[in-house]
């Protein structure tokens, strides 16, 4: 056997593994900024300005933090793009909280409004694991103790314990009223995205019904129901809102579907409920995901304001009892819960988008 | 009876396919009634493949979809006429944006127009995968339409209404949007396969060489309103091929019709002012 080479074949180019650098050594100019920081911070200790202007000082600082990171940036191999880009994104947080706690730690901030951050951790762990006698809660139901009491009282034990968690009142009622709120809004935006006469009849009254703010009818929402201050009114009142914004949502995208795919469906015998499950909402199904988004977030603002307003469990009235009673990193604790919340529920629906769109990647 | 049109053509004319009697369709707009198509008569004998031609904007698309049954006709009749299994679908569409479905794979959007008749399910999936096989995406079954090029598109396009089987076969410019080369082996492709099914076609474009080049029958279009110019009858013998289009033959004829075309053309444009 004897070697072909093929001789008319170019031989690609060696490309250098990281980007050519241009102007001065990397360390030089980050020597250079390093000393603008110093200058620029040191200067106003001197001049006894930074305490008075320290809100103009940190974005002096974050200016030259863009810079070195841009600097950086620019001599970072593409293997190590990906972290040098998420570390980017993890550590300005980071980096505010530090300047946060240093902040407060200096006396500059009253710590009574804006507690450090450590001492907000600290809290957020207290009200994990202790339990309030005063209001017979906690803060996830004390998942540890599930094993003992379920040996000593079996489901109805470990049912207690879920009964007194602030995060499973607060995810039930938001979970519960997302479900009974979107099914039908998605099925009656469908009905008027393809009937124009009951879309012509609904869509005025639902638009002004849509731009009301859903707290202000949880009043009469409260008398309809027989106990008003149970979890009825509440879910809802969760359940309205995203009704209404998933109705409206939906029948936007049902309207935006390129008629030519109901032109290819119906040619190809598709009719009524075939036509709806093949064609009609797989191509709204973009539409209704950003509609979810949405309702999501407003599902939150409303079960987090109500339990502002009445209730005697949830994230939202440990957050505001916290307030009432004046221990604001208890109260800064609950407010972090809400946002891990929020997130949390943003990246399941994601999932569950990924689930049932495999096109769209 | 009607009288046949064209005498070129060797198909049958007196039990045709497709009758289109003095076909009208007329939008009402705000500003009046607008005529997009103009008393047109067309009749497409049983595997005849008929081509229409005309500027963009003239009415042939509108043409296809009344012939679809996807637009209503202002006035006159349309006809499809079975053939002996009454289980077939009278049409089926490709059209010019492909319109394949985003949301299912390839071999599920093939098997489309099978499933919405009720075929079973492991029936259909193996029609579907045998005419993805003649058109070599048997590899891309799985995959959805996001994830394949334009002309892989409009392949499973063209297949979808192949594996439907229908009586007639109408394409609406089905290689408009793609590029030069993966027209002409599309077109190469199209020849090959109809010389196969020898289906009742039904075929709009804008471009002549491509009409000569795969009908028994060119239809020129005049525009606003959208009526029949001419009928030219293609003589050149099948098999054809991409090759046709080289040949003497195809040149003379393509002389030819552009010769009486521009004659037409300018005769209309004075019947106008």
């Amino acid at each position: 056997m004897s070697e072909v080479r093929n001789i008319d074949a170019p031989t690609p180019p060696v490309l250098p593994k990281r980007p050519v650098e241009r102007g001065a050594p990397l360390a030089k100019e980050l020597a250079i900024v390093a000393a603008a920081v110093v200058a620029w911070n040191g200067g106003l200790v001197l001049l006894s300005l930074w305490r008075p202007l320290w809100w103009a000082a940190l974005p002096g600082d974050f200016a030259l933090l863009v810079i070195a990171a841009e600097r950086i940036g620019r001599c970072v191999s593409l293997a190590w793009r990906r972290v040098y880009e998420r570390s980017l994104a993890l550590g300005f947080p980071v980096l505010a909280l530090i300047a946060w706690q240093l902040v407060v730690d200096a006396g500059i901030l009253n710590p009574l409004w804006f507690p450090q951050p450590t001492r907000i951790a600290a809290a957020l762990w207290d009200v994990t694991v202790h339990y309030d006698r005063f209001s017979e809660t906690s803060l996830l139901g004390r998942p540890w103790l599930i094993p003992s009491r379920f040996e000593s009282d079996g489901w109805s034990g470990v049912w207690t314990l879920f009964a007194e968690s602030h995060v499973w009142a607060t995810l039930s009622r938001v979970g519960i009223g997302f479900v009974i709120g979107a099914i039908p809004g998605i099925l009656l935006g469908v009905i008027m995205g393809v009937n124009r006469t009951v879309r012509l009849m609904l869509d005025t009254t639902l638009s002004a019904i849509y731009v009301l703010p859903k707290i202000a009818i949880f009043p009469i929402v409260m008398l309809v129901f027989a106990d008003p201050f149970g979890e009825g009114p509440k879910i809802a009142v969760v359940a309205l809102s995203v009704f209404f914004l998933m109705a409206i949502n939906t029948m936007a995208g049902v309207r935006d579907i390129d008629p030519v795919f109901l032109m290819a469906g119906r040619n190809y015998g598709a009719r009524g409920y075939a036509l709806l499950w093949h064609v009609i909402l797989p191509a709204a199904l973009p539409v209704i995901f950003a509609g979810l988004r949405l309702a999501l977030g407003t599902a939150l603002i409303v079960i987090i304001s109500i339990e502002f307003l009445r209730a005697k469990q949830g994230v939202g009235y440990m957050t505001f009892y916290y307030w009432e009673v004046l221990n604001p990193e208890k109260m800064y604790a609950g407010l972090v819960v809400v946002m891990i919340l929020g997130v949390i529920l943003t990246y399941g629906l994601q999932w569950l988008q990924r689930r049932l769109m495999p096109w769209e990647r | 009876m009607p009288e046949p049109k064209d005498g070129g053509s060797s198909l049958d004319l007196r039990r045709p396919k497709i009758e289109a009697r003095d076909v009208w369709k007329i939008y009402d707009t705000a500003s009046g009634p607008v005529t997009a198509v103009e008393n047109f008569t067309l009749d497409v004998a049983d595997g005849e493949f008929v081509c229409i031609v005309g500027p963009s904007g003239c009415g042939k698309s509108t043409f296809l979809r009344m012939l679809a049954g996807l637009d209503t006709h202002s006035a006159g009749d349309i006809l499809i006429r079975r053939g002996a299994d009454p289980r077939k679908p009278l049409n089926s569409v490709v059209f010019q944006e492909y319109a394949v479905f985003p949301w299912k794979t390839v071999v599920e959007n093939v098997a489309f127009g099978l499933q919405m008749r009720g075929v079973g399910k492991s029936e259909r999936l193996e029609t579907a995968h045998y005419w993805l096989e003649r058109v070599g995406l048997r590899k891309f079954a799985h995959y959805y339409p996001s994830q394949i090029s334009g002309g892989m598109k409009q392949r499973v396009s063209i297949v979808r209404a192949l594996a439907n089987d229908p009586e007639v076969l109408l394409m609406d410019e089905p290689l408009g949007a793609l590029d030069a080369q993966t027209r002409i082996v599309l077109q190469d492709e199209l020849l090959r396969i109809w010389e196969e099914t020898r289906k009742t076609v039904v075929y709009i474009t804008h471009s002549l060489d491509e009409a000569i080049l795969l009908g028994d029958r060119v239809i020129l279009m005049t525009a606003h309103p959208g009526r029949l110019l001419t009928t030219f009858p293609i003589g050149i013998a099948r098999p054809r091929t991409v090759e046709t289009l080289n040949t003497p033959e195809f040149a003379e004829l393509r002389g030819a019709i552009w010769h009486q075309l521009a004659r037409e053309v300018s005769r209309a444009m004075e019947m106008q002012t």
